[in-house]
């Protein structure tokens, strides 16, 4: 297999996704499947090609450094799963749960 | 079912102006059609009739009061749900975004509605674009108006569906990989993805940002020219929108080209290529020759690298953009309560158990929150290509997963570079088969992903192309035509796809709506 359930657990907490134990089986496979597909690139020689990282190759678009209308606080907090007047609350980030 | 249905957007444009019926009928005949058969169809998650029907009504009184209106004037236009549209749901068809309203609209529904467009819904999709079936969607399926047993392509499956059946002239729908041209391929009308850089992106709800474009889905040719010349241009919002005039694509579309030379690919036609697919497409090489193109054979030899290169650098993408869905600015939480008892009970476990190294790798509240609100919030598809993308990006696999892929995508790229320096546009198919039948692939996504080679080296050159319908299989499902051209030459590519349209009727043809039976009846 060309990825472990081990692997695919620490993935699964590196992407900030909780996968339960048949969905962790289910993953493996499937990844394990698309990565050995994706063993094809390997016969590509691509010694001394530049990477493409965009379809448009465009550099510094600059813009005048003017003060411009942002979007609203109250417009953008509209959406907040939990807020507390001006802010986003979250759970503890540190200590005891 | 009303003649209106019938016209397409630029003969309705003409016979607004003859005064018979205005837009409130136009819409009224909508909105009829899709009361009539969207229950089946499932190509829209909501119609907006009240929004409509009083834009409608201000665009009637406006044309009669001889004021001046935008090009699109009351015109009705499906939205695909990941467009933002200031407070009005934009779900991208998953449970992560079910409740969000932006605060904002994006550059192409500005536009719209600049145009006087009229927005009569949002359309299902594959959940964040994701997919090619719509089966990805969280809320519903969306059956193909040709055959009810079958998929109507995705991810823009809804847009390609309600164009189809009538439902109305024209929709928006988005193309990372063949989101547009292969849901307009399996539903038999036309789909343009405009090149990378051609069409603002802001306001679109990002999947694979270097990938995305927005496009037209339409009934004809000169629709697609039409709604292409509201879209497109430079947006200071959107940093790779590029600074280039926007040509009148509606006026020139019907100058056919001459001396136009079409490049076909024989590694197109290897196996795995449904027989009644090659034969069409065989037919339309003919129409072209007998209009005086020439053909000839250019080869891109890195084509078949295509959707494994695909398939690492959106989900790369993917995983990153998708980052932002954390449970704290916008989108799903899950409920924070039971949350934190579970993590409790969790932490007390390995307490009486003794298990320091579990306890000390046990998620804060934060981290947890982050992670049972995404795996809650996105569906099996998303998950999987944020994994992927995670794993190709991640310490160890990145050089020989991403890196290699961003090099073997310039490849792909210098191939249509050389080809393009002999023909003016390259012909082929844009699917390997008509449409297959829902859940045929859903269990297996490696041959769900082998089902878009034809379209994906488009989006990874950064170059546009355009699916036009071409025939139809012995079953009667609809077959479309693949057509390529150059970064920015859309103009030739619209002139191309509307030679083949005037020679031919394909795109005249509709779907047996007469036949549904409505359900319970």
């Amino acid at each position: 297999m060309a990825i472990s359930q081990e692997e695919v657990q620490k993935v699964a907490l590196l992407a900030r996704l909780l996968l339960n134990p048949q969905e962790v089986e289910l993953m493996t496979t499937q990844l394990g499947q698309i990565l050995e597909y994706m063993a094809l690139l390997r016969e590509v020689d691509t010694e001394g090609v530049e990477p493409m990282a965009h379809a448009v190759e465009m550099t510094n678009v600059f813009r005048e450094d003017r003060v411009e209308p942002s979007l609203p606080r109250e417009l953008a907090l509209l959406n907040a799963p939990n807020r507390d007047e001006a802010c986003y609350r979250v759970p503890p980030v540190l200590g005891e749960i | 079912m009303s003649e209106l249905l019938e016209l397409t957007a630029t003969e309705l444009l003409k016979e607004f102006h003859k005064g018979q019926f205005g837009a409130v009928e136009l819409v009224n005949a909508c909105l009829e059609q899709i009361r009539r058969y969207d229950g089946q169809i499932g190509a829209f998650l909501r119609v907006d009739a009240q929004g409509a029907l009083a834009q409608a009504a201000q665009i009637d009184r406006r044309r009669h009061a001889r004021e001046p209106l935008g090009p699109l004037a009351g015109i009705p236009v499906a939205i695909k749900d990941n467009l933002c549209t200031q407070g009005v749901p934009t779900t991208c068809a998953s449970r992560m975004l079910a409740d969000f309203r932006p605060p904002y609209d994006a550059t192409v529904i500005q536009r719209l509605k600049a145009a006087d467009a009229i927005l009569l819904g949002r359309t299902n999709m594959d959940e964040f674009a994701m997919g090619g079936s719509t089966e990805n969607s969280a809320f519903q399926k969306t059956r193909n108006p040709w055959d009810l047993e079958r998929i109507p392509g995705g991810s823009s499956g809804g847009s390609a569906a309600c164009v189809a059946a009538r439902m109305t002239p024209l929709s928006v729908g988005t193309d990372t990989g063949g989101s547009i041209r292969q849901p307009a391929a399996l539903c038999g009308v036309v789909g343009l993805k405009p090149t990378y850089g051609r069409v603002s992106r802001y306001g679109l709800v990002a999947f694979a940002s270097s990938l995305d474009q927005i496009g037209p889905l339409a009934r004809s040719v000169e629709d697609a020219a039409l709604v292409l010349e509201v879209l497109a241009g430079h947006d200071p919002k959107d940093s790779t929108s590029v600074p280039k005039p926007v040509p009148p694509y509606s006026k020139t579309v019907g100058q056919p080209l001459p001396q136009l030379r079409i490049g076909i690919v024989p590694e197109h036609y290897s196996a795995g290529l449904d027989a009644e697919v090659g034969q069409a497409i065989q037919e339309a090489i003919k129409v072209y020759q007998s209009l005086g193109a020439t053909i000839r054979e250019v080869h891109l030899p890195h084509s078949k690298y295509a959707v494994a290169d695909y398939y690492i650098i959106a989900p790369c993408e993917a995983s990153s953009n998708l980052a932002r869905y954390d449970g704290v600015h916008y989108g799903y939480r899950t409920p924070e309560q039971q949350m934190r008892a579970q993590l409790e009970a969790e932490q007390a476990a390995l307490r009486r158990a003794g298990n320091q190294a579990a306890l000390e790798e046990l998620d804060t509240p934060l981290v947890r929150m982050f992670r049972q609100s995404r795996s809650e919030g996105f569906g099996p598809e998303v998950k999987r290509r944020i994994m992927l993308g995670t794993y190709a990006l991640s310490a160890g696999y990145y050089e020989a997963y991403y890196l290699k892929a961003l090099k073997v995508r310039r490849l792909i790229r210098q191939d249509f570079d050389r080809a393009f320096e002999e023909v003016d546009i390259i012909l082929g198919p844009v699917t390997p088969s008509p449409a297959f039948r829902l859940g045929e692939k859903i269990n297996d996504p490696l041959a769900m992903y082998l089902f878009d080679l034809y379209t994906v080296v488009t989006n990874l050159a950064g170059i546009c192309g355009i699916s036009i319908p071409c025939g139809f299989s012995r079953e009667g499902l609809p077959i479309g035509l693949h057509l390529q051209a150059p970064a920015f030459e859309e103009e030739r590519l619209l002139r191309a796809a509307w030679m083949f349209q005037q020679a031919t009727d394909w795109h005249h043809r509709r779907p047996p709506l007469e036949n549904l039976v409505a359900p319970g009846a």
